[in-house]
């Protein structure tokens, strides 16, 4: 059986919306770039759904997302790098209780 | 062998920048450079003369500057006048120079000394050997400046940097005479040329002869600021503060001579239109005879050898102004010669004494020989005892004098020369001869003075010699080869050689009376003559009547013009000052209320709205982030909506 797109579009924008919800609303700093993975990873299953389907070459699809994971990897390191520095600085990793950058 | 006549004034120079710079590491050796500058230029001279007297003239001519239109030309001109001064300049600077190392010895400005001679060689020769008035005027005016230098070498003196300032600004007023003069020539006749002054030219411009005439006269001018001539003498016996070598090269045998020269230079000029001549030959004869009237009675050793200058040099004067060209020339020559070598016995006289008054001396004729035999050599040719030089010289101007139309000058003249004879004598017994009237540590001078002294007296001997009826008056030829046709001028008069003899020996005869043989009767005489006495031992109050007059209507119009300057001129500068206060301070309020007003209230405004829009700027990330993503869906709204 052979899972119908929309299911896999509807799938996708969930994960989608739940990683932006994520974003927007998580105070830690470690959630929001969780978030951000399943973002990317949202992304990830709409890329492949499409190189199934899209008239292009299926391998397209399927490279880009090789290319993001790897990405989303390098990201979730150096914004880890950048909370751990955080927190020994300020010994906090709460979003709203770092506003430095105001007017 | 023109261009040898460019090395003779470049000598100097060379000695000058060197001793200049190089004077103080240089010491006693400086002497050296100026003595060996001195010599080349004498013996680069030695060919031109040479040549001069085999009858060439030597001219060479360059442009020196392009003025507007016209070229500014520099040049040479060596005809047997330059020829006749370079050898005198030459030998005499020469022999000053020598004698000099001895009188400056202990000098603390030794080699400062020898720098000015040189410059002061450079520019008497540069001025000898001019062909044309824009270089001669130069180097008239930097022999000026050689002059106040050297007068106040010693300016520690407070006389000696009075004395400088006076010869300086006297003669500035001949000189402004003669640059006025040159320029009324320049505009008449175009050129400044000195061989354009010749009859052939000069007539073509016979309808200007009266501005001619002025020229003249004004360039005369110079020559009686330059050479001490009434009414502008007063600035030679106050120039004796110099050092003595000095009072001998410049202010007896060169510089004061090139007044002198300088006529004779024009000579071709104020025969043209002879109204000059009369003017000329009246100066000089005044101030010959007013000179020697005051020499009679100076006491101080200088100031008699002076005015004795200024009453030879009246001669000479005279003696063009009466068209003896050559018997001026004559005179300039001998003269030069035994009235270096007075200047430099009278150096020995006072470097072996230490004082100037000849009241103190006397007697000294045992303990100089040396000096004392060169100084009398030189009175007997000053007094015109022949055979010695003065005599045929100042023949050939009263010879002038006597043929002239109007007696007046010879008769004026001749007693001149009876004065010359008896102020020199009362001079040479007064000093030499008699018994010692206070005690002084008298010794004779060093080799290096003596030696020059009779190197001088040998030419002062010997140098009228050329000029006399036993050498044909060859000198008289070589001078004017054109005036060999009216020999007539020539011809020996016997009454007038008889008359100078005797009025020459007659003042001689006085002087030995007066001041040797009968003492007491000079100051019975003095009394007698009191007035007469007073006039001339007082200078006859030029100076009282300088002060008097001119010095005090100077200094009334400067007093004037100071006032001007403070009330009027400062007043306009004080006002313009004040002015501008009050203008600032206007542009003060404009700059501060309405400037800085509308700068101000655009920062001010520009406040007011960012107060407003920063605060969106919270530096929440997740706040940006939430924006950002409305942002988004907007644009995905409105894009979706079309």
């Amino acid at each position: 059986m052979i899972v119908p797109l929309e299911h896999i579009l509807i799938f996708g924008a969930l994960l989608f919306a739940i990683g932006i919800y994520g974003t927007l609303v998580r105070r830690n700093i470690v959630g929001i770039l969780i978030s951000i993975e399943l973002i990317l990873n949202a992304v990830n299953v709409n890329l492949i759904a499409f190189s199934r389907t899209a008239i292009l070459d299926p391998v397209m699809g399927q490279v880009f997302v090789i290319f993001v994971i790897t990405l989303a990897a390098t990201a979730a390191t150096v914004g880890l790098a950048i909370v751990l520095a955080l927190y020994r600085i300020r010994r906090t990793i709460y979003a709203d209780e770092i506003n430095l950058l105001k007017w | 062998m023109v261009t040898l006549a460019y090395l003779i004034p470049l000598f100097p120079l060379l000695s000058f920048v060197i001793l200049i710079f190089f004077g103080k590491r240089l010491g006693h050796k400086s002497a050296g450079v100026a003595i060996g500058a001195s010599l080349l230029s004498f013996l680069s001279a030695v060919p031109l003369v040479l040549g001069a007297i085999r009858g060439q003239t030597f001219t060479h001519e360059f442009e020196w500057l392009q003025l507007g239109k016209l070229p500014l030309l520099f040049g040479i001109l060596i005809d047997p006048l330059a020829a006749m001064m370079l050898f005198v300049v030459t030998v005499v600077g020469t022999l000053i120079i020598i004698y000099s190392v001895g009188y400056m010895h202990e000098d603390p400005r030794f080699s400062r000394f020898f720098a000015y001679l040189s410059l002061f060689m450079f520019s008497m020769l540069a001025l000898v050997i001019a062909r044309n008035f824009v270089m001669l005027y130069i180097s008239w005016e930097l022999v000026g400046l050689c002059s106040y230098l050297l007068i106040g070498f010693w300016f520690e003196k407070e006389s000696a940097a009075n004395a400088c300032k006076k010869a300086f600004i006297t003669t500035r007023v001949g000189d402004i005479s003669f640059f006025s003069g040159l320029l009324l020539l320049y505009f008449t006749i175009g050129t400044l040329d000195l061989q354009a002054l010749n009859h052939e030219f000069l007539h073509t411009f016979s309808h200007a002869s009266g501005r001619l005439t002025v020229a003249g006269i004004l360039i005369f001018g110079g020559a009686v600021g330059k050479s001490a001539q009434f009414p502008l003498h007063v600035w030679l016996p106050d120039a004796m503060e110099g050092p003595t070598p000095v009072s001998a090269l410049i202010h007896a045998a060169t510089m004061v001579a090139a007044g002198v020269y300088l006529v004779a230079r024009t000579f071709g000029l104020i025969t043209t239109f002879p109204d000059t001549l009369p003017v000329i030959a009246t100066i000089g004869t005044i101030t010959a005879f007013m000179a020697a009237f005051i020499g009679l009675t100076q006491t101080d050793i200088k100031r008699i050898l002076a005015y004795s200058t200024i009453s030879q040099l009246g001669f000479m004067i005279a003696a063009l102004g009466l068209k003896g060209y050559t018997a001026s020339a004559f005179h300039l020559m001998t003269h030069a010669f035994f009235k270096a070598l007075l200047f430099l016995g009278a150096g020995s006289v006072i470097h072996g004494t230490g004082t100037q008054d000849i009241r103190e001396m006397g007697g000294l004729w045992k303990k100089m020989p040396h000096t004392s035999f060169t100084f009398l050599i030189a009175s007997l040719a000053i007094a015109g005892v022949p055979p010695l030089a003065g005599f045929w010289s100042k023949d050939e101007i009263l010879v002038a004098a006597f043929e002239a139309e109007n007696p007046i000058f010879y008769y004026v003249l001749t007693a001149t020369a009876a004065m010359t004879a008896f102020y020199m004598f009362r001079l040479v017994f007064l000093t030499f001869f008699g018994k010692p009237r206070k005690e002084l540590h008298v010794h004779e001078s060093p080799a290096v003075m003596t030696v020059p002294l009779w190197l001088l007296a040998i030419g002062s001997a010997l140098v009228g010699l050329p000029g006399s009826p036993w050498m044909n008056h060859w000198f008289q030829g070589f001078l004017e080869p054109h005036a060999a046709a009216h020999g007539a001028e020539h011809a020996l008069n016997s009454f007038v050689m008889g008359t100078s003899v005797a009025v020459g020996l007659g003042g001689i005869f006085l002087a030995w009376l007066l001041y040797l043989a009968v003492p007491s009767l000079s100051i019975t005489l003095g009394k007698l003559f009191r007035p007469l006495y007073l006039a001339s031992n007082r200078k006859l109050w030029f100076d009282e009547l300088y002060q008097a007059t001119v010095i005090r209507a100077w200094y009334a119009l400067s007093r004037g013009l100071n006032r001007f300057d403070a009330g009027v001129v400062d007043g306009a500068v004080n006002a313009t000052g004040v002015g501008t206060l009050r203008v600032s301070d206007i542009k003060n309020w404009i700059d501060i209320h309405i400037v800085d007003g509308t700068v101000n209230g655009v920062g001010f405004v520009t406040r007011q709205f960012s107060s407003v829009l920063r605060l969106v700027q919270t530096g929440l990330i997740q706040n940006y982030l939430i924006l950002s993503f409305i942002g988004v869906l907007v644009i995905l709204f409105l894009e979706l909506k079309k």
